[in-house]
């Protein structure tokens, strides 16, 4: 594979941490529109972060599809009326990457208050996903693949990952038993997650009994449709201690593209855009993959998870699934992964997504997790995909 | 100059539902497929339609006579089940085929007819000069009322000949058509299925046409049914054509290899084109074929054709009729109404 | 919602596959490209119409679809690499135990889809086992 450039030199550009983050619970809100999703999520991040309305330099949101989900864009300007910023003219920019626009809002946060552009700089994402039938939804996720190419022949998003899926069990001998432990794990540390949608166990032969999607994925296998949304607050590592005596360092915040296509892609079980953030990251926080003491990873489907850990250099290719049934990413195993309950059994509010696994982060590396802290957690990572791998953020934090 | 078949190709699709089935859901007695006839019929997959078919049939007829497609100036697809009531399903053949924008076309419409019409037309543009090459196409997934009795025989497939001058497989040497105003089949605009005279269809309708047809072509040309080697009628029932031919004094071993419906059902305005190709798979140089076709509405196509030496060249190129006609899959009464779309959802 | 001029600029590729081909680097593209990955603005690309015979590389047989979808599930959709190359994602035409990985197919000319009882029929390629 050709040589990956770091873009990110850490002597030039000042060091950013998160000051404050919040997360409202994910759901079907039937009660809560997206504006009451995004004031919910903003009022718990400042007051997290103890800072004020006139403090705020710039917003960044993540958002997916405000306009197939709420008929609703220019959602930049939207949460900035809604946060009552209006009156102070906050420059507001919504960015999308499908399922990694939260990952993508983080990033510019920090783009911003690293090159001194900005002091504070909110990092936001929503998703509003119920107020159409299952199927508009499926529509507007499907945007995420290539329009043109893949679903106008029939794609559904489920069927690429499943794709994905039936060809890693062909190369690799992954097992359909191993994808549903991804599904058992997940639902596991959901159901101690206050914020979770789901607070159900699941069994691997539950799994492999849920209704099918499409071959070999079940419903069990699959992510749900949420609502939901989440912030994070972030600030110049200098200033941070004014605002907080636990802020928790950004190491690293990298990006990589692919083709939006899986038929496109180099090797169609490798997200090579994983690959070459994770890379990327690494080399931004002078770090490798043993340094890792947590992981919240991007299962939009059980295979997305194991292809993750694989991708992301913890395990080696096509290993990631005895390994997850080995319990390597469990609680207490050697590098828990998504210990919010993923995005299986958290849920996944698309644009919320990769702010809530920062909020998750934030939280095991204060200590405050609950019945699901990781023991010494102090470097944590975040890995967010957009599609079925068109784009990859990858996230080091660290105490 | 004489003008002809450059080029032939068909398409039938491979899903099937047998006569008796029908008869066991709507309780018809058992010897109806004896009666008819006609054992089993086609039926299209839930994803084609006739202008897939005229696709597939065009294609074929491409790839047999290794024909250039920018050669073809004319496309004339004939069919009672054109998707479109407004936007012709020869635009969609052309830009499939490759034609490029140098063609004219228009649909035709003359129940089962159609196709052998689309040939006289593509005759008179190339023999006139005005076009080096014209494509007659006769395509259909016909529908017969649920219960009705066309519901035993109304089938899907194509039949598309390429027409031109040079290098002929088969040489039109005479037409001559009989045409009148007789109501025995007929579909009002926007409603789904057909209404038809019963017995009205037989002695007024079938045998009317095609033997006036029949026997006019021949005066004209001063020939008699010992003058050909075989001969295709067209095909609603395996009983029809077979009568017709005693009539007209043509033999059983003149139109079997042209009689196709038992096995596959009426393909409408693809039969007598399909039944032409069955014929022209199995016909040798020099053999001479007669062909009438039957419209409702009412009117029978004849012609004459002669088989050329070209004929054993190129008659492997692409699928024979058999190869299609093998290639089956079984359904039962229910998941054919479900391909037909007769379900209303 | 009607998409009728974003499939008519397409039908080539849909009906045809029409893709592209670089004679600088000689690499073949399906969905065209007007941009070669290799070379940039050093390509020189040209129309290139393949044949469309090729084999699966991998597949899955979908049960719940988009709203277009939904009155053909179950269907197979399969990723399928071209004889010259190129991969793309299209509907295999058999049945579920008949389709394997590295399995050979050849394409057919179907409806991929309609807009409702009232709209366009999209006509394009699908595919088939190669000795049906």
């Amino acid at each position: 594979m050709p040589s990956t450039r770091a873009n990110y030199d850490c002597e030039t550009m000042r060091s950013v941490s998160i000051i404050g983050a919040g997360c409202t619970r994910f759901g079907e809100r039937w009660d809560d529109s997206l504006r009451d999703l995004v004031v919910e999520t903003g009022i718990m991040a400042l007051e997290d972060a103890n800072v004020s309305g006139e403090e705020i330099d710039a917003l960044y949101v993540g958002n997916m599809s405000g306009g197939r989900f709420v008929e609703q864009e220019h959602i930049g300007a939207l949460i900035s009326d809604c946060a009552g910023l209006s009156r102070l003219h906050v420059p507001s920019t919504r960015v999308e990457a499908a399922c990694a626009s939260g990952g993508l809002a983080i990033r510019q946060g920090v783009l911003a208050v690293a090159s001194g552009y900005s002091d504070v700089v909110i990092a936001a994402g929503v998703e509003k996903m119920t107020d159409v039938t299952g199927g508009t939804a499926a529509d507007a996720l499907a945007a995420a693949a290539d329009r043109e190419w893949e679903c106008f022949f029939g794609a559904t998003f489920p069927a690429l990952y499943a794709m994905i899926a039936r060809l890693h069990m062909h190369e690799y001998g992954t097992s359909r038993e191993q994808l549903a432990e991804v599904s058992v794990k997940n639902h596991h540390n959901g159901n101690m997650n206050p914020i979770s949608q789901y607070h159900t166990e699941v069994t691997v032969d539950k799994v492999l009994n849920s209704p099918i999607v499409a071959d070999p994925l079940r419903v069990l296998d699959c992510s749900p449709i949420t609502d939901g949304a989440a912030a994070v607050v972030l600030a110049p590592t200098e200033l941070a201690k004014k605002y907080t005596d636990a802020p928790i360092k950004i190491l690293a915040a990298a990006q990589a593209s692919d083709t939006l296509a899986l038929h496109d892609r180099r090797d169609i079980t490798t997200l090579d855009a994983t690959v070459h953030a994770a890379r990327r990251a690494f080399r931004q926080a002078g770090l490798g993959p043993k340094d890792i003491d947590l992981a919240e990873v991007h299962d939009a489907f059980t295979i997305g998870e194991i292809a993750a850990i694989e991708d992301l250099g913890f395990v080696e290719k096509g290993q990631g699934g005895k390994t997850t049934e080995e319990g390597l990413t469990q609680i207490g195993g050697k590098i828990p992964v998504n210990t919010s309950g993923g995005l299986k059994a958290c849920g996944h509010p698309v644009g919320a997504t990769g702010i809530k696994q920062a909020y998750e982060m934030v939280l095991q590396l204060r200590g405050e997790a609950g019945k699901r802290q990781v023991d010494g957690a102090e470097i944590g990572l975040t890995h967010n995909v957009g599609g079925c791998g068109g784009t990859a953020l990858v996230h080091i934090m660290s105490r | 100059m004489p003008a002809g078949i450059v080029s032939y190709g068909v398409y039938i699709p491979k899903y099937r539902i047998r006569v008796e089935e029908i008869a066991r859901v709507w309780g018809d007695e058992d010897d109806v497929a004896q009666n008819l006839n006609v054992f089993e019929k086609s039926v299209p997959d839930a994803d084609e339609d006739s202008v897939t078919i005229a696709v597939e049939a065009g294609r074929n007829a491409i790839k047999r006579g290794e024909v250039d497609p920018r050669r073809i100036g004319a496309i004339y697809a004939g069919s009672e089940s054109h998707p479109y009531a407004v936007k012709p399903t020869g635009t969609i053949v052309g830009a499939a085929i490759g034609t490029g924008t140098e063609f004219t076309t228009a649909d035709f419409e003359f129940a089962c007819k159609a196709g052998t019409a689309a040939m006289q037309a593509c005759l008179g543009l190339v023999s006139s000069g005005l076009i080096d090459l014209g494509m007659a196409i006769g395509t259909d997934t016909s529908q017969g009322a649920p219960g009705d009795a066309l519901e035993y025989t109304a089938a899907a497939g194509g039949a598309a000949y390429v027409i031109g001058q040079d290098d002929l497989a088969a040489e039109i040497e005479e037409i001559y058509s009989f045409t009148t105003d007789t109501p025995d089949f007929w579909r009002r605009e926007g409603r789904p299925y057909p209404e038809h005279g019963g017995r009205f269809t037989g002695e007024p309708g079938y045998f009317k046409h095609v033997t006036n047809a029949a026997r006019g072509l021949m005066k004209k040309m001063g020939t008699s049914p010992q003058d050909y080697d075989y001969a295709v009628f067209h095909q609603p029932n395996g009983k029809f054509p077979v009568r017709v031919a005693g009539k007209l004094g043509f033999s059983r071993e003149q139109i079997d290899p042209g009689l196709v419906v038992s096995r596959i059902g009426n393909t409408y305005s693809g039969a007598s084109l399909m039944g032409l190709a069955a014929t022209l798979d199995a016909a040798h140089p020099g053999d001479r074929i007669f062909l009438a076709s039957f419209g409702s509405g009412a009117g029978s196509d004849a012609f004459s054709i002669r088989v050329k030496d070209k004929i054993e060249k190129i008659r492997c190129n692409a699928p024979l009729v058999e190869d299609y006609i093998k290639n089956a899959q079984y359904l039962d009464y229910a998941l054919y109404a479900k391909h037909k779309g007769k379900l209303r959802l | 919602m009607s998409a009728a001029p974003r499939f008519w600029r397409h039908i080539p590729q849909r009906y045809n596959l029409i893709g592209t081909h670089c004679s600088n680097c000689d690499e073949y593209y399906f969905p065209p490209r007007d941009i070669c990955p290799n070379c940039r603005r050093k390509a020189q690309m040209e129309d290139y119409k393949f044949e469309g015979t090729g084999k699966v590389v991998t597949y899955t047989v979908i049960h719940n679809s988009t709203e277009d979808f939904k009155r053909q599930t179950p269907y197979t959709l399969a990723v399928i690499q071209l004889d010259e190359g190129p991969r793309l994602t299209g509907q295999v035409i058999a049945s579920p135990d008949e389709v394997e990985i590295g399995m050979r197919v050849k394409p057919v000319f179907r409806i991929l889809g309609k807009e409702g009882e009232k709209g366009i029929i999209y006509y394009g390629t699908k595919f088939v086992p190669a000795e049906s």
